[in-house]
């Protein structure tokens, strides 16, 4: 071709990039945006030879929130679609750049690319001609960010099989953050049949179709095993399960009615003749915001002053707080 | 809930173990084991049988130690029943060795010591299979072969539930 098209985006040079897997399993980089950001940038086209007429019937960009199913790639599922048109019907004898800005874009779901299904957010910039149409995407990434819940009761449960094997299962939390620790505990209260050992496994459910034609994906994201050996009546096995290690995202639920994704805690059971006994319990994942960390340095240089007291340094204080230091003296 | 910077881990509180369950005899004992095989018959009638010997301390079984003595078809008998009745899927029973049974061989056929061997050690992994599964433990027909000194093979099928 005789010319050049490309898409970037302004403050490339400081947005974060993140990695995010393929449809065909690689990882990449794509830059990060967070739901109410503005997405600006600019549509460059370079000639290779110049002086030379490129004929066109319009330029425009669009940013594009869409679903696609898998097994009905035809049907994009279209939950933002937003345009600005970059420049009428003309003729290009240089190169050039078309700015654009989508200010303040809702993105309300968080980028999931799984096994039946996809979510992605891109800009895509069409030059329409008479033949073809140039057609340029660019795929960025959103993650969707939650604070603390209010309400985050523990799961505990007792569970088992009549007169065979009689447990309590606690977890200290029900809803979790992606770089949280599962604590929790196993304690076996009736133990009749001949365990050889207990794990706990991560299980990745993605649901996606309505009604009838719902299917289920299920995907064994972790397996832990938190005993080997025989337990006995009133013995607890503690559990401590870092989730920062496994690729896990926020659970989804219901996106758009196209799909959801939900975690599930599995205790399994393995006997001596490999029988497996197991509850499943789901727990909700959520995305944290990271917080803005200073730099080592500057953090060590506030502890040594306040450890040392020195004066230079002043806390600021109400007037309250500091008459009542000044009686105290 | 206040923001953590670093997540607590410490163990949850948990009741501490009474030491007699901790280093008394677990709830789960159960062994069987076959051994002894005497043939004894002549002929058409000659056959092998085995001595089962079981220990266990659960509740389901009515005896805490049984010895009773039986032979390969009794086993057969086993598998059928659980298959028809239970919802488990029964593990392989050694094999029949239908050639072994056939005239004309240089050795003793199904007689022959090592492949008596074999077939005890097969049927001694197949009892405690079965035996130590919650749901064939409710099976009338288990609790028949392991502890009554003959099999009726007219009784009636069922569950056995613990009152």
């Amino acid at each position: 071709m005789s010319e050049h098209w490309e898409i970037m985006t302004f403050d490339a040079e400081s947005r974060r990039r993140v990695e995010h897997k393929t449809e065909e399993g690689k990882k990449e980089k794509y830059f990060l945006f967070y739901d109410g950001e503005t997405v600006s940038g600019r549509v460059i086209l370079t000639l290779k030879h110049p002086n030379k007429r490129l004929e066109h019937q319009g330029i425009k960009v669009e940013f594009i929130g869409q679903i696609e199913l898998y097994y009905d790639r035809g049907n994009h599922h279209e939950f933002v679609s937003l345009v600005k048109d970059l420049a009428r019907p003309g003729e290009f004898t240089q190169s050039q750049t078309f700015d654009f800005e989508f200010t303040h874009v809702e993105k309300p779901y968080e980028s999931y690319t799984g096994q039946n299904v996809k979510l992605r957010y891109f800009l895509r910039a069409t030059v329409s001609r008479r033949l073809n149409d140039v057609v340029k995407e660019m795929d960025i990434v959103v993650h969707t960010l939650s604070t603390y819940p209010e309400l985050n009761s523990s799961i505990k449960m007792e569970v088992g099989i009549e007169d065979c094997l009689h447990i309590e299962f606690e977890y200290n939390k029900s809803k979790y953050h992606l770089k949280d620790v599962i604590v929790g505990k196993i304690y076996f209260l009736l133990v009749r049949i001949k365990i050889k050992h207990m794990e706990i496994d991560i299980i990745k459910r993605e649901t996606t179709g309505t009604g009838p034609n719902v299917y289920h994906e299920n995907d064994t994201i972790a397996k832990y095993e938190i005993m080997d050996g025989a337990p006995v009546r009133g013995e607890s096995i503690p559990i401590r399960l870092f989730l920062a290690g496994y690729e896990l995202t926020p659970t989804m639920r219901d996106i758009n009615k196209k799909f959801s994704v939900r975690y599930y805690l599995n205790l399994v059971l393995i006997d001596e003749e490999e029988r497996r006994y197991f509850k499943q319990q789901e727990v909700v994942l959520w995305r944290k915001g990271d917080i803005v960390r200073k730099s080592m340095s500057h953090q060590a240089a506030i502890a040594s002053q306040r450890f040392e007291g020195t004066s230079s340094h002043t806390e600021a204080k109400t007037p309250s707080q500091t008459a009542e230091n000044n009686s105290r003296q | 809930m206040s923001e953590a910077a670093v997540a607590d881990t410490r163990r949850l509180n948990a009741k501490p173990q009474d030491l007699t369950d901790a280093y008394g005899p677990p709830s789960n004992f159960l062994e069987i084991d076959i051994f002894n095989p005497q043939t004894v018959g002549m002929g058409r009638a000659r056959y092998t049988s085995y001595e089962l010997r079981m220990r266990t301390n659960l509740p389901i079984f009515k005896l805490k130690e049984s010895c009773v003595r039986r032979r390969y078809s009794d086993f057969e008998w086993l598998k059928n029943e659980l298959e028809r009745d239970s919802k488990i899927v029964v593990p392989p029973l050694p094999g029949k060795a239908l050639k072994r049974q056939l005239p004309f061989r240089g050795d003793e056929g199904i007689f022959e010591e090592s492949f008596i061997e074999e077939r005890r050690q097969g049927l001694e992994q197949f009892i405690n299979k079965i035996a130590g599964h919650p749901l064939a433990q409710n099976e009338r027909c288990l609790h028949m072969f392991l502890q009554e000194e003959t099999i009726d093979r007219n009784y009636v099928p069922g569950k056995l539930f613990l009152s």
